[in-house]
């Protein structure tokens, strides 16, 4: 128990849209979710857009309330956590965000940038423009980038930034959304490597959110697959690459372009179809039936429970029941 | 490869944009030759040139970018004209017609006060293909060959009442609505979903293989090059600095830069201890880095890497680099004395 940074119980969260004047539909952009992520792991969630992966990282950060369900951080709870006790909190829980460009005030300097949350929080930092040129430092920014704006740095570098500003709060633990999805490949390299020596080095605990499994596969530990507001399935990352128990899961697997010839033009073929449902007018029973190959009639009536199929690797299915 | 008939070359290719800020290089002398029935794959990082070069080939060229120099040579009815040339009203005939395009992003491309079915018969009526009657009957058949899903009720949606995976199926559709000798696809797939991206490559696959269209594919992304593409080109910096077959390029890549790019993708069959970043930035092309454009970024850069452009070698049949290095230390010497 104790080393789990991060425990979430059954987290819903219902954003309501006013069809009519008085009747009122929710989208469920996140349904009965519950996962850990252990100290020093990073955890990946992939699934497609609309599948509720930010949702889910705003959620247990506490950037936007919870409909139902219950948040654990190191043991306690933070679903009702209000004022000093929120900002405790918020310390040692950062986030980095997909698109650098938005991310970043333009009219603030990389220094006001980064000092701004540890003066908010009031942390000690002894010489100010000495701890942000050491977070510059770490982060392979150099000291003379101090007094510039975000409009004259790289897409890459403007990244590097913004994890600067969470990396500035101390923090155990960093909700990464997407956070190399707007650059190009060999920036998002170094981006990948930097991520990984930083945890390293600081004992970081990570939520990666990414729809591009490849990048999952090099950063996490373990692997959740979502799927229209639900964790369809865990595991670790080579057990899930290399025995996708989940249909959906095996369909995102096999569409994945291989970066090799010679097996991209013999793999499989899985055939795909359909699109996620509308997340108002949900389906019963397991959200996947309609899609799936192997669907029951079992599937239509009702959701399958996650369950722990042994070596660690928990699916949400009725072929595994 | 030299029974292999040529569609489409394009030789010594320039194009500037006159902007506030200087005048941006953006591609830099591009050769090219593209073989009828294949897919041709280019690929290349954000600005290298490659959307600029596709859009060259029917000079859709937005001021203030101009095309400076260069031909652009296609075989029309058995005879090579120059696009470059040709007057205005006739290219416009032969874009959207027999060379045709899909563009990244179907919500820009497609008119929102339009049905989709409106749009994909226009294209025929305007090229004189079909009567209005006809085309609504024939954009029926198109939606039902790019597999949407009951089609006769789709010709009626506009583009708003549809997700961005069908949105893109009625653009192809429209591409491919006049039987196009040449469909360029630039980033067709970058803003949709996996499992969506893998549906559209099977599509154009399949009816690349059906109607033997000949497909040049503009692409970021490695893994669509390795399943779609028959031969690629690898764009840096508005140069075109390797060409090869695909399974030459993945197997033995000859330049840096080709290298460094296959070095930085994550393979997910793979287990993969440290991704190898390219070290640098890409260059600012107001700007433009002497003689190699990558010399700055280049681990096996020499002092003539600096000085001169390096001359395209066909190191193998087929196989062609732009380095210095795989140029004999005598030609090197004689380029120097130049």
């Amino acid at each position: 128990m104790s080393n789990k940074v991060l425990e979430a119980k059954n987290v819903k969260k219902y954003f309501p849209v006013r069809r009519f004047l008085l009747s009122k539909d929710y989208v469920k952009a996140v349904d009965g979710v519950s996962f850990y992520i252990k100290k020093g792991e990073c955890l990946g969630l992939v699934g497609e857009s609309g599948s509720g992966k930010t949702t889910l990282g705003r959620l247990i950060l506490r950037l936007i309330p919870l409909t139902s369900g219950e948040i654990f951080y190191k043991g306690k709870s933070i679903t009702k956590l209000k004022g000093d006790e929120l900002k405790e909190f918020r310390k040692s829980a950062q986030m980095v965000f997909q698109d650098p460009y938005s991310s970043l005030d333009p009219r603030m300097t990389v220094f006001q940038t980064i000092i701004e949350g540890p003066r908010i929080h009031g942390i000690d930092i002894g010489n100010p423009e000495e701890f942000v040129i050491k977070l510059l430092e770490t982060v392979g920014l150099k000291p003379e980038h101090l007094y510039r704006y975000p409009h004259e740095f790289s897409g890459g570098q403007k990244q590097r930034i913004a994890i600067a500003r969470a990396l500035a709060m101390n923090p155990e633990f960093i909700v990464l959304d997407e956070p190399t999805s707007a650059l190009d490949v060999s920036v998002q390299a170094s981006i990948l490597n930097m991520l990984k020596e930083l945890q390293a080095k600081f004992g970081l605990t990570y939520l990666f959110i990414s729809h591009d499994l490849a990048v999952v596969k090099y950063m996490s530990h373990r692997i959740a697959t979502m799927y229209v507001g639900r964790i369809v399935e865990v595991a670790g990352s080579e057990e899930l690459f290399e025995n996708p128990l989940h249909p959906y899961t095996q369909m995102l697997l096999a569409s994945i372009p291989i970066p090799d010839p010679k097996i991209a033009k013999s793999k499989p073929k899985i055939k795909i179809t359909g699109e996620p449902p509308s997340p108002i007018r949900l389906p019963q029973g397991c959200k996947f039936y309609p899609r799936c190959p192997y669907a029951m009639p079992i599937c239509k009536i009702k959701e399958p429970p996650l369950i722990n199929v042994g070596n660690n690797h928990e699916v949400a299915c009725w072929l595994y029941e | 490869m030299s029974n292999k008939e040529v569609i489409l070359s394009i030789k010594d290719l320039y194009v500037n944009f006159y902007t506030y800020a200087g005048v941006v290089k953006a591609i830099n002398g591009v050769d090219l030759d593209i073989y009828k029935g294949e897919v041709f794959g280019l690929v290349g990082e954000t600005g290298c040139g490659k959307s600029v070069t596709s859009r060259a080939i029917t000079r859709l060229i937005p001021p203030p970018g101009r095309i400076e120099r260069g031909e652009i040579l296609y075989k029309r009815n058995s005879e090579y004209v120059d696009l470059l040339k040709l007057p205005e009203d006739e290219v416009r005939k032969i874009r959207g017609d027999e060379i045709s395009y899909i563009f990244q992003d179907p919500t820009s491309s497609l008119d929102p006060l339009y049905t989709s079915g409106y749009q994909i018969a226009e294209t025929m009526v305007v090229h004189d293909r079909a009567e209005w009657n006809e085309a609504w009957k024939k954009a029926v058949e198109l939606l039902k060959e790019t597999l949407i899903p009951d089609p006769e009720s789709r010709v009626k949606n506009y583009p708003h009442e549809m997700s961005g995976g069908m949105r893109q199926r009625v653009v192809i559709s429209i591409a491919l609505s006049n039987d196009p000798k040449l469909l360029i696809a630039d980033e067709p797939t970058t803003n949709v979903d996996v499992t969506v991206q893998a549906e559209l490559m099977d599509l154009l696959r399949e009816l690349q293989r059906k109607k033997g269209t000949t497909i040049l594919l503009i692409t970021h992304h490695m893994g669509l090059i390795a399943e779609m593409a028959d031969r690629v080109g690898v764009m840096y910096a508005g140069n075109l600095v390797e060409i090869s077959s695909i399974e030459e390029l993945f197997s033995e890549p000859l330049h840096p830069y080709t290298k460094g790019l296959l070095a930085a993708v994550p393979n997910p069959l793979q287990k993969i201890d440290k991704l190898i970043p390219i070290k640098g930035t890409v260059p600012n092309l107001i700007y433009p880095p002497s003689g190699c454009r990558f010399h700055p970024r280049c681990p096996y850069a020499m002092p003539i890497c600096k000085e001169k452009r390096p001359p395209r070698k066909e190191i193998k049949p087929g196989h062609f680099v732009e380095c210095w290095l795989y140029v004999d230390e005598k030609e090197r010497g004689e380029a120097k004395n130049e």
